[in-house]
């Protein structure tokens, strides 16, 4: 039996669990005052009889193909594997796909003979997964139903157990940001304890390409990450940032306190179809068409080095992507200063640039601080536009023209196509993830401190 | 100096006010200006990038067909059309070499150069037409099949592969050249031949991808919020939720990939390229958009609310799911809605979890391989041959639709239903 099945039947137990829960507390009313109404009555039968269960099955299913993996090991077919741990895998794993009716012949001819001890172990371990959730739900849908008295608070019941998918629910979250530490610096350790963490950190090599056999002359990898930090910097902070600042922050300007309201109502969401776009298409645009331009201009200006893959290329079209999220946190800054001083500074005679540039910029600017930074966070975070527009060549540059490289545009190039787990290649990226995470998280949450003393600073 | 002078100097009529007026409107002009086009700038950067998507991509919902006079007595084709019936109709013509009797049929009428003229859709083409009518097999006639990529590249532009520029100007002179609407591109999936992709396998891993998102953040970002906004107290444990989400929300969106990665694949040992392991990533990506939507809406349902109906009698639970919830749904299916479109363009984190691979056949559930549409796009992309660049606009103009249409739902859903209080 499939764990699917029993999914199907635990909803049926819990189905008619609430509805015999349901009739029975029907039939109390008819003899005395109930507390909870009926219905209540029903989904505490229900839910007693499908939650416990679910738990038990999602708990199980994980557990069943280990179970699967070393039952059938154990067996006759599975002790006549190789003994070499990639051979049987790749063996056990076209097993199962045989078993499942994926593919009809494996490449090796032993998988076919494992095939069927694995279709029955499945069965059998499905069956009794299966069997015991039925029986849960049958038995705790009994019990709870058995608890139907008129005075028996239901409702109470009910309520509890919505409390805890509540408070489950927003439980995730923690385990989620947790999951990314844990997973960052576990793998991150890994790599540690193959590489020194202060050549990783201060080392002005970048060279991942390992040597296949041991006695191969040349590389044997070198994962200085600094060049990569300069990289993800002159892209993010200064290319992009010299784009979307002034842009962004005149839009914003010019929208709030120029622009006719029938004209802002227009200009708004298109600015922000900007911000809309997937990044894969700003980084075909910035490959297939920014790249070339921006190359022949360098090679017009008589720069012999100018890359097709250049910083500038990748740096600006992620500065026009950032433009509508600059103006947004502007135009909220701008908004959150008092009326007051606005009207005060136009009522000494002040012009309206004047008010601008004086007044309302000086009370706005730790906002619009905050906003780059966070502005910044999300450009150094971006993947796309780098991957296909920036080059893969470590270089420690500051020439706009040249080809550098980040820390997205690498996690991406050593994750992709065939990995191991544990080659320090593959572990490398999890350290530049790791250090991605702390750099962003450390800007977003000086932002978000600044705005918050900002805000505070008018209320 | 005396103070008389000074007062002088603030005469208006003076000359060296006015000049100071002057330039001080001047400079409120340029500032204006500056403003001006600033925005201009901005909107002119995105009609650029439509207008070159546009112009680049329309191309690749076309293609061009090639007559092709093919006499199937001189074909080695062994087809009997007395066969040719019933459900196996199919792969019994499937199982003839097509493709052979297309490059021989092409080089007889269009010399030795022309055998390589057709796609490979020609032959599902070909495949299509003698199940419908398997009678064709004993005589001679002529078919419109989908030329090859390079064919179909000289045909749109002018700057081809000197060779296939030739051969077009031959099939134009013979008028055995047509243009027509590219539906294997709606229909097909990846393939290695630019002239025989299509987005529709890439459109249901993507529908796959999003539907896991959906049913999993939807619930638990609707759910997070309520318990945030109407029940957590205050305490550091609240607060720590609290900051978790705000910085979720911030964490650049490889991160999650990451954390796929080394979750979802290598220690559940869910399975590569799949649309469960995807939607999974997206879905804690896309929740803390969802839960920051949701507080937002549910802060903005009054008091009075509450407070009316605990006045009746309900429990603090009917209050918020009878009344509460259903009021602040608006905001919150538009913030889903905006989480999603977000999830759907998104590419990197599920290139970390191998949603890359080639995939040549739609899938058919949530754990078959498949890719989505960003991805394709990225896969497509990375292609030499000249080809795909059409192909690869195209897609994004697709892709770019359903942005729109995304956003545009959830303005609609704003305006329509929000309520101000």
């Amino acid at each position: 039996m499939s764990l699917g099945l029993a999914l199907l039947a635990i909803l049926i137990v819990a189905l008619a669990a609430g509805w015999l829960g349901f009739a029975r507390a029907v039939r109390l009313r008819s003899a005395s005052r109930l507390h909870s109404l009926p219905s209540y009555h029903g989904a505490y039968a229900a839910l007693w009889a499908a939650i416990p269960a679910l738990l038990l099955i999602a708990a199980w299913a994980p557990m069943q193909s280990r179970l699967v993996d070393r039952a059938v090991l154990a067996s006759p077919e599975g002790k006549a594997l190789p003994a070499d741990a990639m051979q049987r895998e790749s063996i056990l794993s076209e097993a199962s796909d045989i078993a499942s009716g994926k593919i009809q012949q494996g490449f090796n001819p032993q998988s076919s003979s494992v095939a069927p001890r694995i279709q029955s172990e499945n069965t059998r371990f499905g069956l009794l997964g299966g069997v015991a959730g039925i029986l849960l739900a049958l038995g705790a849908g009994y019990w709870a139903m058995r608890r139907s008295t008129p005075d028996f608070r239901a409702r109470t019941g009910v309520e509890r157990w919505v409390m805890v998918m509540l408070f489950s629910a927003s439980l995730i979250a923690i385990l989620t940001t947790l999951g990314i530490l844990l997973s960052l610096m576990f793998e991150s350790l890994r790599f540690f304890r193959m590489y020194p963490a202060q050549d990783f950190f201060f080392g002005l090599q970048w060279s991942p390409q390992m040597a296949i056999r041991a006695d191969q002359a040349g590389s044997s990898g070198a994962f200085g990450s600094i060049p990569l930090l300069w990289g993800t910097f002159f892209i993010g902070a200064i290319i992009a940032m010299i784009v979307a600042v002034p842009l962004g922050l005149m839009s914003a300007i010019y929208l709030t306190q120029y622009a006719h309201a029938r004209v802002r109502a227009w200009l708004k969401p298109i600015l922000e179809i900007l911000a809309g776009v997937p990044t894969v298409v700003y980084g075909y645009f910035a490959a297939l068409t920014v790249a070339p331009i921006v190359r022949d201009f360098g090679l017009s200006i008589g720069i012999t080095s100018a890359s097709s893959e250049s910083a500038l290329a990748a740096g600006s079209v992620m500065g026009i992507m950032i433009i509508p999220f600059v103006s947004s946190m502007a135009d909220d800054s701008i908004a959150a200063v008092p009326q007051a001083m606005r009207d005060g500074s136009l009522a000494m005679g002040a012009t309206k640039s004047e008010t601008i540039r004086k007044v309302l910029l000086p009370a706005a600017l730790p906002g619009v601080m905050g906003g780059i930074l966070l502005a910044i966070s999300r450009a150094i975070g971006e993947t796309m536009i780098v991957v296909m527009a920036a080059g893969l060549a470590a270089n420690l540059t500051l020439n706009p023209f040249q080809s550098v490289t980040t820390v997205t545009t690498q996690i991406v190039g050593l994750l992709t196509g065939e990995q191991e787990f544990d080659s320090p290649k593959t572990l490398a990226a999890f350290a530049l993830g790791l250090a991605l995470f702390g750099i962003t998280l450390l800007l977003n949450l000086i932002a978000l401190h600044i705005v918050r003393r900002f805000q505070e600073q008018y209320e | 100096m005396s103070a008389a002078t000074k007062r002088a100097a603030s005469r208006w009529t003076d000359e060296s006010m006015t000049r100071r007026v002057r330039r001080r409107y001047l400079s409120e002009r340029l500032f204006r200006g500056a403003g001006l086009l600033a925005i201009s700038l901005s909107v002119a950067f995105l009609a650029f990038l439509l207008w070159n998507m546009g112009s680049k991509g329309l191309g690749g919902f076309s293609q061009y067909q090639a007559a092709l006079p093919i006499d199937f007595t001189k074909s080695d084709l062994f087809l009997d059309p007395a066969t040719i019936k019933g459900p196996d109709a199919r792969t019994t013509v499937a199982g003839a070499d097509l493709s052979t009797a297309i490059a021989n049929a092409a080089e007889r009428a269009y010399g030795p150069g022309a055998s390589l003229m057709f796609s490979d859709a020609a032959a599902d083409r070909l495949t299509d037409a003698i199940v419908a009518n398997p009678n064709m097999l004993t005589g001679s006639s002529t078919i419109w099949l989908p030329v090859a990529s390079k064919i179909d590249v000289a045909a749109k532009s002018d700057d081809g592969d000197p060779a296939a520029e030739k051969l077009v100007a031959e099939l134009q002179q013979r008028h055995a050249l047509k243009r027509t609407f590219n539906t294997r591109f709606l229909t097909g999936s990846d393939a290695t031949d630019p002239s025989a992709v299509g987005v529709w396998g890439a459109l249901k891993g993507t529908f796959y991808t999003i539907l896991v998102t959906l049913l999993l953040a939807f619930p638990i970002g609707v759910l997070a919020s309520v318990y945030l906004e109407e029940f957590a107290s205050r305490n550091r444990w609240t607060d720590l939720i609290e900051v978790s989400i705000n910085n979720l929300a911030a964490v650049p969106s490889i991160i999650f990939g990451l954390l796929g990665l080394a979750v979802f694949l290598d220690i559940m040992d869910l399975p590569r390229s799949a649309p469960l392991v995807g939607g999974l990533t997206l879905a804690l990506m896309t929740f803390p958009v969802i839960v920051i939507a949701g507080r937002n809406a549910i802060k903005t349902v009054p008091p009075s609310i509450r407070d009316a109906a605990l006045g009746v009698g309900a429990s603090k639970m009917q209050v918020t799911f009878h009344h509460v919830l259903p009021l602040a749904l608006p905001g919150i299916l538009t913030g889903t809605i905006i989480g999603v479109a977000r999830a759907l363009g998104e590419t990197a984190p599920l290139l970390m979890i191998g949603m890359r691979a080639f995939v040549a056949a739609p899938p058919n559930g949530i754990s078959d391989p498949a890719t989505v549409l960003p991805v394709q796009i990225f896969l497509w992309s990375d292609e030499v041959d000249r080809g795909f660049i059409e192909k690869t606009s195209a897609a994004i103009i697709v892709l770019l639709l359903f942005m729109l249409l995304m956003n545009g739902l959830a303005i609609y859903l704003r305006n329509r239903f929000e309520r101000r209080w």
